[in-house]
């Protein structure tokens, strides 16, 4: 195994604080005590590979996965797209992406979501693709609707689609959940507001992007992803991933 | 004024939230079909090299509830310490492991080759040891730990070493039950805590 150098320690600054009281289930599952830090080992440095005989054609397309194509979801239909990066720039290629979400109603499909707007007979609500040579993904979706959920006596979540990512190395694993620009609820949101730095939860929000959208078919936002680097020397001068 | 840093920040994480099973383990949440299978339900295939061991546990929050909706992630060496994806390691070992604790019970089974001591930076040999990443609602950053073996060396391991308040070590040892059976449990808050890593 070549040593691609130790992991760029996490800004812990720039993630959610983990004990938040308004955002009630974290008081009880967030650690007391300190974290214990040491630099990266072969077990953070190192991770698990997917290829793409993993994906079938429509894993990345949600408008038509649940039904395989026989009927598409209801909904604004949106292309969701953007790059993997790391820390250094470098974009992070053949690496899964995966993302869930509500349907256009904000209603989950999911044997726990009890809300009452209907599930969509065409929606099942995930998706995944590998980023290809260049970090690039796309997804093709339904807006999700906002939904209410039992925190405070009237909180809602904004519009949002959660996505996870591997990177090349497990200390690189990340879930987090993308916003859509000009959203009010964000404002209002105890989740988003864990993030306690408004430049960081920013960086969340995902914008309009008219060039990426198809006219008379769907409207599009951009979403980048930055996952941990490698510390690098001259001596140390590896692609991410080669 | 100085130069301008050339680095980018890494993305913000935010809770995985309590249907991340759509996501990531579809079948759990009641999407069977949407793939032929979920990801990465073993990490190992027949024919690994090796102790095929099983270890059960739960996670708990600070109240001593073990979770229901908890999603845990699994990465380990090959039986003689090599990683997947490095030179001559075990190809029936893929190393990752993706499983969540029963509706029901809250336990998790784990099901796995046990792993060899890995070398890490300078020549440093690590004891045996799985890599565990727990995410869920309420979690707001995946939390990483590591489990250990009691009946292994773990005497020289720089990572267990570095564990101040001895009595804290134990919360990263299973326990052996029976030959080839462990249990271990991680307390995410409160007595007994499970140390958590920034690796």
């Amino acid at each position: 195994m070549t040593d691609l150098g130790p992991l760029i320690p996490r800004n812990r600054e720039i993630h959610p604080v983990p004990y938040d009281p308004g955002y009630k289930t974290s008081i009880t599952r967030s650690p007391n005590l300190p974290l214990l830090s040491m630099e990266s080992t072969p077990s953070e440095e190192t991770g698990p590979r997917f290829g793409h005989n993993l994906l079938g054609e429509l894993d990345n397309n949600l408008i038509l996965n649940w039904t395989k194509g026989a009927a598409p979801a209801v909904g604004e239909r949106i292309l969701v797209h953007g790059r993997v990066l790391d820390e250094n720039g470098r974009p992070v290629p053949h690496t899964l992406v995966e993302i869930w979400q509500a349907n256009a109603g904000g209603r989950y499909r999911h044997v726990k979501d009890t809300y009452f707007a209907p599930l969509d007979p065409n929606f099942g609500g995930c998706g995944r693709t590998i980023t290809d040579e260049n970090g690039y993904y796309e997804f093709l979706t339904i807006r999700p609707g906002a939904y209410p959920w039992p925190n405070r006596g009237n909180d809602w979540r904004p519009m949002h689609i959660h996505m996870s990512v591997f990177g090349h190395s497990f200390g690189q694993r990340l879930i987090t959940q993308l916003y859509f620009e000009g959203d009010p609820l964000i404002d209002r949101c105890p989740i988003a507001a864990t993030i306690k730095s408004r430049s960081q939860l920013d960086r969340l929000v995902a914008p309009l992007d008219m060039a990426k959208a198809r006219p008379m078919d769907f409207l599009a936002y951009k979403f980048d992803v930055v996952l941990r680097g490698r510390r690098q020397t001259m001596f140390e001068n590896k692609l991410e991933g080669m | 004024m100085t130069q301008q840093l050339d680095i980018l920040q890494e993305t913000p994480s935010q809770t995985a939230g309590p249907y991340v099973h759509i996501g990531c383990v579809p079948t759990f949440a009641g999407l069977e079909g949407i793939y032929p299978e979920d990801l990465a339900l073993s990490p190992i295939e027949d024919g690994a090299k090796g102790e095929i061991i099983e270890i059960t546990g739960s996670v708990y929050d600070g109240t001593g509830w073990a979770m229901r909706d908890a999603m845990m992630e699994s990465w380990q060496a090959d039986a003689a310490g090599i990683f997947p994806g490095s030179e001559g390691a075990d190809p029936k070992v893929s190393g990752f492991c993706r499983f969540t604790a029963d509706k029901e019970t809250g336990i998790f089974t784990l099901r796995t080759v046990k792993p060899g001591a890995t070398k890490g930076r300078g020549g440093v040999i690590q004891a045996p040891h799985i890599s565990v990443w727990v995410v869920a609602r309420g979690i707001n950053i995946g939390l990483q730990t590591r489990i250990y073996f009691e009946d292994e060396d773990n005497s020289a391991d720089p990572l267990l070493a570095r564990i101040e308040q001895r009595p804290r070590v134990d919360t990263l040892i299973a326990k052996k039950t029976a030959e080839g059976k462990y249990t271990f449990d991680i307390r995410l808050q409160g007595e007994g805590e499970t140390v958590f890593l920034d690796i």
